[in-house]
């Protein structure tokens, strides 16, 4: 039964959501949207589970010393100003000290880690274009055209050539045709992956996600 | 002339002059009222044609929305180009009085009635303004709204999407009587048992990050299928296999996934639940963190499978940093160039949803496989025949009927 029942469900409200899809009455679409805020809310209430966890792994990790237990001990003591200051004087109140916190700690945290993406693309970037191979050399010279066709630099070099090979043409000929072609394979095949895949879950044929085949 | 009679003479032509410009002045101001003496417009612009009135059904239908269409006044963008609105009525019978239902602006073709009683037979009227007149009312009925049963516009998908699931059960019918069904070599699938050994033999964990979507994305459960398979395998070898995750469920999942795993290899003590950790909601907190984990725990062997943004190259370029070995599988495609440049082996698109069936064999899962094959057979077929259709005959009429099914 441990594996029935939830077989079970999935199998009738995945029937129902498909339903839901190609039957447009409003007693079948409320229900199913009824359904979909359930979702969201055992969802939301699920952090509970993340913060059990954080704080059981953290702890374990200070009390057998493991390497880097100095982090663990960093990580619980924020949690707890977090909690300390979130509950009694609110989260999202403008002037709160959660609110100060968030602002003026995580947000510029999180900000620095998005800005060293940059970096990353430089290294990555030199690393792609490196002059390995026929498709390597391909893949340097459509970048080459792309990236110059979409700045001013790329019209003013060519501005002067004829109209079909300026840089920012040809860039739009890249992007609308063998990019784009390319794109669309790729979402297309994935789209059929996502119909078996979902086929198979429905119908319980695929139940790893469960924990085992059996 | 003395110097008296001088400053009289300045001062009356100083009056005169300033009189003179007050009456210029009101002559202008004048002017519009000049104009507002013209006579009024008393020609009523050109009424609509083609008024219809239609049951709308929409995503939620509840049989209270009646769509109309007409075609725009002769007089709204030609003729005296006059009309300013249109305004429609609506009345409960052929001899019911009309109400007033609303205003479209002009150029507008279309007025959804959305307070309709549904199965009540209602007229339409309509009629072009031109901010003095009305046109001849033009009407329509009777129609009644309801809620209906079937989304008629969807029906070229469920059409096509029973095709599909047709192929998916046969495959799968044939696969389990025994049929040898070919399936592709996927390189990247074959790479990960080859990153597992090699974790094994360094000593070192292997990392497995499943995304940062949420468990109803279904890129995660895809991601959770596979990490049923990874883990087996160092399950099998004894092998620590961290899994960091960014939401709570997709955690309880992999917790699940992975003890299960042990106890169907027969090592159910070697799972340790600390290792599958929650990290945080937050995107680049997450990063950071499974930053961190590469950094100091140093994996051999680093696999990413499910759904990933713009962390995916800050966690593929440390990796790539820090030495591991890298497998990358997702279906977010501005996310695959990143993986592609910075991990060894990537899965691209349908290439995740195949990794079960690849990794188990099993033939059930492998008929699944073969079903979305032959589909996009029949879709790559179906699109050729119509780009050759189209370009033998632009007017070909199966290309513009298959076109708007």
């Amino acid at each position: 039964m441990r594996r029935e029942i939830p077989l079970a469900i999935t199998f009738l409200i995945g029937i129902f959501m498909l339903v839901d899809f190609f039957v447009p009455h409003h007693v079948v679409s409320s229900s199913a949207e009824e359904m979909k805020q359930w979702g969201t809310i055992v969802i939301a209430a699920s952090i509970l589970l993340g913060v059990g966890n954080l704080i059981r792994v953290h702890f374990h990790k200070i009390r057998r010393r493991r390497e880097g237990w100095g982090y663990s001990i960093t990580t619980l003591a924020i949690m707890g100003v977090m909690f300390f200051f979130g509950g009694p004087w609110g989260t999202i109140e403008e002037g709160s000290a959660f609110n100060w916190m968030f602002l003026n700690m995580q947000v510029p945290l999180q900000s620095t880690m998005f800005s060293l993406l940059a970096f990353f693309i430089a290294s990555a970037a030199y690393r792609a274009f490196r002059l390995r191979s026929a498709e390597a050399s391909l893949l340097l010279i459509a970048a080459i055209i792309v990236m110059l066709g979409r700045v001013p630099l790329g019209q003013l070099l060519t501005r002067s050539w004829p109209e079909a090979i300026q840089l920012p043409n040809m860039t739009e000929v890249i992007m609308a045709y063998p990019n784009m072609a390319a794109f669309r394979g790729i979402l297309m095949g994935a789209a059929l992956g996502v119909m078996a895949m979902g086929l198979r879950i429905i119908l319980g044929i695929e139940r790893s996600y469960l924990g085992g085949e059996k | 002339m003395n110097a008296a009679m001088t400053m009289k003479l300045l001062r009356c032509f100083s009056f005169s002059a300033v009189v003179l410009l007050a009456a210029c002045a009101w002559a202008q101001d004048a002017e519009p009222d000049t104009a507002a003496a013209l006579p009024l417009d008393t020609i009523p612009p050109a009424p609509v044609t083609g008024l219809s009135a239609r049951d709308y059904v929409d995503n939620s239908d509840a049989g209270d929305k009646i769509e109309l269409t007409w075609v725009l006044s002769p007089d709204d963008g030609g003729g005296a180009e006059d009309v300013v609105s249109y305004q429609l009525w609506r009345s409960g019978g052929a001899e019911a009085e009309w109400d007033s239902l609303g205003t479209a602006a002009a150029g507008e073709t279309r007025y959804r009635d959305e307070a309709a009683e549904p199965g009540v037979d209602y007229y339409y009227g309509i009629a072009a303004f031109d901010g003095a007149n009305y046109s001849e009312r033009v009407s329509f009925g009777p129609v009644a709204g309801r809620a209906n049963f079937f989304q008629s516009s969807r029906m070229s998908v469920l059409v096509l999407m029973l095709v599909f699931f047709g192929m998916v059960l046969v495959f799968t019918k044939l696969a389990e009587r025994g049929a040898d069904l070919f399936v592709r070599r996927i390189p990247g699938l074959n790479a990960i048992e080859e990153a597992v050994g090699r974790a094994t033999e360094m000593g070192r964990p292997v990392l497995y990050v499943p995304g940062i979507g949420e468990i109803d994305n279904i890129m995660t459960i895809a991601s959770l299928t596979i990490l049923s398979h990874v883990a087996k395998i160092t399950a099998r070898y004894e092998t620590p296999l961290i899994v960091p995750t960014a939401r709570a469920v997709v955690m309880s999942a992999a917790e699940e996934v992975v003890k299960e795993a042990h106890a169907a290899v027969g090592k159910p003590d070697g799972y340790n639940p600390d290792n599958i950790r929650y990290l945080s909601d937050a995107q680049f907190a997450f990063a950071g963190a499974v930053n961190g984990i590469m950094l100091r725990e140093k994996p051999a062997a680093n696999l990413y499978m499910g759904a990933f943004w713009a962390e995916s190259l800050l966690l593929a370029e440390t990796g790539f940093e820090a030495g591991a070995i890298q497998v990358a599988g997702t279906a977010m495609v501005s996310q695959l160039p990143f993986f592609v440049t910075a991990c060894d082996f990537t899965l691209m698109g349908e290439e995740l949803y195949a990794a079960s069936a690849y990794l188990s064999r099993e033939p059930k899962l492998l008929g699944g496989l073969k079903g979305s094959d032959w589909m996009k057979v029949l879709s790559i077929t179906i699109m050729t025949a119509g780009v050759v259709l189209y370009l033998l005959n632009p007017d070909n009429a199966f290309v513009a009927w298959f076109s708007s099914w």
